[in-house]
């Protein structure tokens, strides 16, 4: 689903102009896209729709036209539901009583709300403000606290390029913001900030791991836990102003001492001689940094970025020792259970997460290093918190230093595109229970009504923790329908979902973001045509994609595989028209049509195919992922590489442009430069302004690759294409949807045969004559 | 009577004088020998001021002794020990030449000029006797102990030369092939010069060609007094790769100054008193090799109350970096690069770190400190840097904060002076016995300044200082303003007096006798082998010698101490002492060849040894009855028979 080749020429994927433009107005509206907008009315249709039954949620889905709102939600009075006053509620404005939508509770309004009338509506029971965004101006408000953790083991350019990156970030913080510096090489040096005359760093040894309550004693903070204690219980405002400490300072009194002393800041001094590499303690460095904030700022927004040069080489969370001659774990290291540090170091690192998580703490890493850095041992602390992972070759490349220039990104108001320790809750409507999550977050293990007994994800909780928030993090949410058959749902019920989202604003207020929804139930035994009017293949496949990553996590990839193209049979018998045994009359609706390409991209894709990867680019891509959207699709095929094209991919960490060859040669010949050529420069240009404009905006910022037919970086153009050519270059493009999915089987034969076998045997024989095999 | 009472309670209080007191001839001699002449009076006899050597505060024991009841004797037939001094400086003044074998040198308090012409300086080795008894029979008659008081880096003299440098180069210094022995001018060199014989073991060993020289019609070789080996009592030679730690040729020492900057230390003015005058007074004069116009050691800064700060002064900062380490379970050095630096390079950032050390802790209210983690961290800087060096740490008060090392305060006046007095004087945990023995591995002396306003438990944390060559003092109640400036002249004359490090000193003697016993501060690993972390000038140690077989009289005795070392400008080196002694048969002629000041030094530093095993009161007996038994041999044996009441003295 995130593939996506787009032609100069432009081949634009069809829209569906009644459901495509429903999906589109409430994805602008609520963030949110569900696999199937038309609900099946019962468990069992609803487990016959193959795709489950799920949505895509982006809390902080961009909306600068909500109406700021100051008071805090009124909540529905009884205690099992707790739901917020929403527009799908019914109102009884004589009585001043509303009726919740979910539970049916009757409840009258507050004292406030004495002035309603039909004219004189609060915003929240407004039909347009499904979703509204309330400030709570009781909570409060802690600046944003960042903490650098920066390797010193590395080349003096990377590290001169990583000084000026982050000594530029000084500029684009928030004045009151808290700032941190831990640094670490063979020892790990938390900086004490603030410093007149000498710089003042504690330094702990790289091999020993410490817990929060230590490094608290080792740092002398917040001696004595009574004091604090009587702090946090004094409710006088002026005295709970600023929790700072000697590490943690706000950044408007310790800009010019920091930029000083990251200006003076060396290479890890330790000496490191032939055949060895730099004893690198990130673990540590990482425990410390997780304690330092759990013992300051627990449940308030946090960032820990650590910068690493390298792989953890000694201490806890060292994933490869420092002889050079053994080299850091592959995936066939894994496979065959030879490695070494690997399980600890998880376990060290997931530890790590948890707590991190536990505390509303995000942990983001930015690795810039040729070869691996450990990743895959670490991948949980971005995970769980909603931190970024930037991956790199250098420091010093515009890759990195854009990338992280991007992170401090703001939106009109001038306030940064991230949120803190959000809590997400579900609340459902009692034909629906929530079955779980996936996306970059934690569960809270809250149980309520609206828990569904089957897990899909993270489940068994209606509540959720994303320590990192961002208008573009998506929630991937799964439903059950718990209705029995023999219970019909009434003529015109609907289906009632709640997002109740609670976050830190970056500029520290808090913040309760709710979207409702409903949705229509259809008996899919009657009227199965509008449940598949209404299913969404974008939606659908990044799903799938997610499910299927969760599951290869744990599962084999192999199993995964082929219970994707279980998954996509079952799709196509379902909701496919076909005679039997005849292939060439099989047809797909429109809106289903892309999914089955969208699946034999994710088969191909990184995300479940280690082949030609390191474990740690493995993690990479996956948690790309789970953290973004459903790009814009179109068809990969070699059959498109044509000498007289330009190509661009975009795989959402690449963005290849490629030149066919006859126009590589008319570039070399320069062409471009004569006056007469002018529209070949127009042209050339074209897709370079395309991907200039994705390089804009994409985060973690793409590899750009501009190259040429028969070019070495070509590799990754062909990598990724179909290779249809090589077996048939008759058909054209018209029949391209239908010979994909022939294609597709006939590549994956071996896992398909069981499956095939009942009514799809003969179509697959007819497909394969089609090609000659 | 009373005075070696009052002398020995003096002592033993003060434990933590005693190194110094016993380590330097001069200032012992005074009430040592009114002791040795008071002790045969019976009755007081004036007693002289003690001043220790520039030294500490001195704790004033309780003197509640029952005297014994005097004896009559007519003082006035008694020797008076300043005649004996005056008389032995009107006398033996002026040049005094080794090159008898066997001849007594001059008392301590003469003031003489050494002439080496072949046996060493009296300054750097002293026996308690010149005439050595040839059976051990003779020897265990007389009572009269078999010791040397060896000071390898005593002061000389302005005008005396100090022990020439040879450098053999690839060869090393030549020795005997079976005890080792190094070349001295009593090697005996046979076949033609081919060929020498061990003075010491009686092996031949073969002349290495690059060493071989001709033998004029005496038996000496030609080249011999261009050789300081071959005519000489004192001399060094530059050592191979093959005496260095780890095959590896030293780097020059370091010296570690590791403040306390708890709350009474800097209440006291003791931290303000150290940064001001530290580099000034202090720095300015490190010891430096003859002829180099700037010093080679490193120095480094740490300061601590309960956590260790360690202090990055590279030349090339704009300020100094400092470092925390509170991990004191398991202390580590942070840094590597800019810690340990010279003075010149590093002038301004240290001028800087100075100044401000004293505003950084000005307001500290920390009054718990840990003394076990800095020194560990010292050792562990030490160790890192691959530098042998010295601690010099000001410390306060009884290190009480949790940590290792963490002592009690067992503080229990009313066991001094009763049986179970030794309890108290011995330390109550093997911590830092461990720590020093760990020191000593890495070529790292302690020295310790303390400034308590109570109870530290010297006794304890002592064993550091002791076991690593270090010294200690002691200002109880410092007052910046009263004692600064005693204070400062201890660590200027301290600092400037360190000669050698991660030194190994070794006693070899004719066969017949050999070196059983050793006695001062340092640590052995085996019996042989003497390991000391630092020494300077004023240091002694002791070692009684015994006889495993008959000596020769018309041979003699020879001894040779050789002590390898690390110079302050990190060159690894051998200095040799040797000796010739002559024996005797007769008991007269013994006595006429006693030297009093060795004999007190050894006699006084093994009741100290001993005072810490036993109560005094047996100590003080002791003592008494080996003079006792002393003086009765004499009477037996050489004097003319006389009244049973008359007290003969030698």
């Amino acid at each position: 689903m995130i593939e996506a080749l787009s032609m100069t020429g432009g081949l634009e994927c069809q829209k569906m102009a009644t459901y495509q433009d429903f999906i589109q107005q409430n994805e602008d509206r609520d963030g949110v896209r569900f696999s199937w907008n038309v609900w099946p009315s019962s468990r069992i249709e609803a487990t016959r729709m193959v795709i489950p039954l799920g949505c895509l949620y982006t809390p902080l889905k961009e909306r600068p036209d909500l109406p700021p709102i100051q008071y805090d939600p009124v909540l529905c009075t009884r205690p099992t539901c707790r739901a917020i006053l929403n527009p799908f509620c019914q109102v009884d404005y004589r009585a001043k009583i509303w009726a919740c939508n979910f539970c049916f509770q009757r409840n009258p309004f507050p004292p406030q709300y004495q002035a309603i009338s039909e004219q004189h509506q609060p915003a929240e029971i407004i039909p347009q403000f499904s979703t509204i965004e309330y400030t709570i101006t009781r909570a409060t408000c802690h600046p944003p606290v960042f903490l650098i953790v920066l390797d010193t083991c590395m080349d003096e350019e990377d590290l001169q390029a990583v000084k000026e990156s982050l000594q530029m970030s000084l500029s684009l913080l928030p004045p009151n913001a808290l700032i941190g510096l831990v640094t670490y090489g063979k020892m790990v040096q938390v900086h004490e900030l603030g410093c007149e005359g000498c710089s003042k760093s504690y330094v702990f040894r790289g091999t020993k791991d410490l817990n929060a309550k230590q490094i608290q004693e080792m740092l002398g903070i917040g001696r004595g836990p009574t004091v604090q204690q009587q702090q946090r219980g004094g409710q006088n405002p002026q005295q709970h102003q600023l929790p700072s400490n000697r590490f943690l300072q706000p950044v408007h009194k310790c800009d010019m001492s920091l930029t000083d002393l990251l200006g003076e800041l060396q290479r890890d001094p330790w000496p490191v001689s032939q055949g060895k590499r730099p004893l690198r303690s990130t673990g540590v460095a990482l425990s410390i940094a997780v304690g330092l904030l759990e013992c300051t700022f627990p449940n308030t927004g946090a960032r820990i970025m650590l910068f690493v040069g390298g792989p953890c080489t000694q201490g806890p969370g060292m994933v490869v020792d420092d002889e050079l001659k053994h080299p850091i774990r592959s995936h066939h290291d894994i496979e065959k259970d030879n490695v070494k540090y690997m399980k600890k170091a998880m376990k060290h690192y997931e530890a790590l997460a948890n707590r991190a998580a536990n505390n509303g703490h995000v942990v983001d890493i930015y690795s810039c290093a040729l070869d691996q850095t450990g990743l895959h041992e670490m991948k949980f602390c971005p995970r769980y918190t909603g931190g970024h992972m930037v991956m790199g070759d250098s420091f010093n490349t515009s890759l990195f230093k854009q990338t992280f220039q991007r992170v401090f990104s703001k939106d009109g108001k001038g306030e940064f595109k991230m949120g803190f320790g959000a809590t997400v809750e579900v609340k459902t409507s009692r034909e629906v229970k929530v079955s779980g999550a996936i996306g970059p977050c934690v569960s809270l293990g809250v149980k309520g009504p609206s828990v569904s007994e089957t897990e899909l994800g993270l489940g068994g909780t209606c509540q959720w923790k994303m320590c990192g928030l961002y208008p573009n993090s998506t929630l991937a949410l799964f439903f059950e329908v718990v209705n029995q058959h023999n219970a019909p749902i009434p003529q015109g019920g609907r289906g009632y979902l709640q997002f109740i989202t609670q976050y830190q604003h970056s500029s520290g207020q808090r913040r309760v973001r709710v979207t409702t929804l409903a949705r229509n139930w259809a008996d899919a035994s009657t009227n199965i045509q509008h449940i598949s009017a209404g299913f969404d293949q974008e939606a659908a496949a990044v799903l799938m994609a997610r499910l299927a990553v969760f599951r290869a996590e744990t599962d084999d990839g192999p199993d995964v595989l082929r219970w994707l193209d279980r998954m996509l049979i079952r799709l196509c018998q379902k909701f496919g028209d076909y005679h039997k045994d005849d292939s060439n009359s099989f047809r797909f609706t429109d809106n289903f049509s892309l999914y089955p390409q969208f699946m034999f991209h994710l088969r191909r894709s990184h995300f479940l195919q280690v082949f030609n990867n390191s474990p740690d680019e493995t993690s990479y891509y996956s948690l790309g992922c789970t953290d973004t959207q459903a790009d814009k699709p179109v068809l990969l095929d070699t059959s498109s590489i044509q000498p007289d094209r330009i190509l661009l991919m975009d795989t959402f960490f690449q963005i290849v442009i490629y030149h066919g060859e006859t126009i590589h040669l008319w570039r070399k010949q320069g062409y471009q430069n004569q006056p007469e050529y002018e529209n070949f420069r127009q042209l050339l240009n074209a897709p370079v302004d395309d991907a200039q404009e994705i390089l804009q905006t994409r985060f973690p910022m793409p590899r750009y690759i501009d190259t040429e037919h028969g070019g070495s970086q070509a590799r990754f153009l062909l990598s990724r294409v179909n290779p249809s050519q090589t077996h048939n270059n008759a058909y054209g493009w018209g029949q391209v949807i239908i010979f994909q999915f022939l294609f597709f089987i006939i590549l994956m034969k071996n896992y398909l045969k069981e499956v095939v076998q009942k009514n799809l045997v003969g179509f697959l024989k007819l497909g394969y004559d089609n090609l000659g095999m | 009577m009373l005075h070696l009472h009052n002398f020995l309670l003096v002592l033993v209080v003060n434990t933590n004088h005693h190194k110094e007191m016993l380590d330097s001839f001069h200032p012992l001699r005074e009430v040592v020998v009114s002791i040795w002449v008071g002790l045969y009076q019976g009755q007081g006899f004036p007693q002289q001021p003690y001043q220790g050597g520039g030294g500490g505060q001195r704790m004033a024991g309780p003197s509640s002794m029952q005297q014994p009841a005097p004896r009559k004797l007519d003082p006035d037939q008694m020797p008076s020990p300043i005649q004996v001094i005056e008389d032995d400086m009107r006398n033996r003044s002026g040049v005094f030449s080794t090159a008898t074998k066997g001849a007594v040198p001059p008392l301590v308090t003469t003031k003489f000029i050494v002439q080496d012409q072949g046996n060493c300086s009296p300054r750097f080795l002293r026996s308690t006797m010149y005439n050595i008894p040839c059976t051990s029979d003779m020897l265990k008659n007389c009572h009269i102990p078999f010791a040397l008081t060896i000071s390898p880096f005593a002061k000389i003299h302005d005008q005396e030369i100090p022990p020439p440098v040879v450098n053999l180069g690839e060869i090393g210094p030549v020795r005997c092939k079976r005890c080792k022995a190094y070349m001295s001018p009593h090697m005996m060199f046979i076949d033609g010069g081919r060929r020498f014989q061990c003075v010491y073991c009686g092996a031949a060993t073969d002349v290495p060609a690059e060493y071989f020289a001709h033998l004029d019609h005496t038996g000496r070789r030609v080249d011999c007094y261009d050789r300081p080996e071959l005519c000489l009592g004192s001399y060094e030679f530059v050592a191979t790769k093959d005496y260095c730690k780890n095959g590896v040729l030293p780097k020059a020492p370091a010296f570690i100054f590791m403040i306390d900057v708890s709350y009474n230390s800097v209440k006291s003015g003791l931290v303000n008193i150290i940064c001001d005058r530290l580099k000034d007074d202090i720095l300015v004069n490190l010891p430096k090799e003859s002829g180099m116009e700037e010093s080679e050691i490193r120095v480094g800064f740490v300061t601590y109350a309960k956590e260790i700060h360690f202090y990055n002064v590279k030349g090339n900062l704009a300020q100094p970096q400092m470092l925390v380490v509170s991990d004191l379970e398991d202390m580590f050095v942070p840094l590597l690069d800019g810690f340990l630096v010279t003075l010149a390079e590093s002038e301004t950032v240290i001028d800087s770190l100075l100044s401000q050390i004293p505003q950084m802790f000005g307001e500290s209210r920390e009054t718990e400190t840990i003394l076990g983690p800095v020194i560990q961290a010292g050792l562990d800087a030490l160790k890192s840097a691959e530098r042998s060096g010295k601690l010099y740490i000001f410390h306060t008060s009884l290190p009480i904060a949790e940590a290792p090392g963490k002592l009690k305060n067992r503080d229990d006046r009313k066991l001094l002076g009763t049986e179970k007095e030794k309890t108290i004087l011995s330390p109550q945990t093997t911590f830092y016995t461990k720590l020093g023995q760990e020191c000593v591995a890495a070529g790292c002396s302690v020295d310790l300044f303390l400034f308590p306003n109570a109870y530290v438990d010297v006794a304890s944390i002592g064993d550091v200082c002791r076991l690593t060559g270090g010294n200690m003092y002691k200002y109880s109640y410092f007052q910046a303003d009263l004692d600064g400036e005693r204070f400062l002249e201890d660590l200027r004359r301290n600092v400037e007096n360190q000669t050698a490090f991660d030194a190994i000193l070794r006693v070899r003697t004719s066969t017949g006798i050999r070196p059983v016993d050793f006695c001062g501060n340092f640590f052995m690993a085996n019996t042989t082998d003497v390991e000391l972390s630092a020494m300077d000038r004023d240091q002694a140690i002791n070692v009684e010698i015994k006889h495993d077989d008959k000596l020769n009289e018309a041979d003699g005795a020879y001894i040779q101490v050789a002590v390898l070392f690390t110079s302050v400008s990190g060159q690894r080196r051998l200095r040799i002492h040797n000796m010739a002694l002559n024996c005797c048969t007769q008991m007269a002629d013994l006595f006429r060849n006693c030297e009093l000041d060795a004999l007190i030094n050894y006699l006084s530093k093994q009741a100290i040894k001993t005072s810490l095993n036993t109560n005094p009161r047996q100590v003080r007996e002791n003592i008494i009855n080996e003079c006792a038994q002393i003086l009765a041999c004499y009477r037996k044996n050489c004097a003319s028979p006389s009244s049973a009441g008359q007290l003969i003295l030698p």
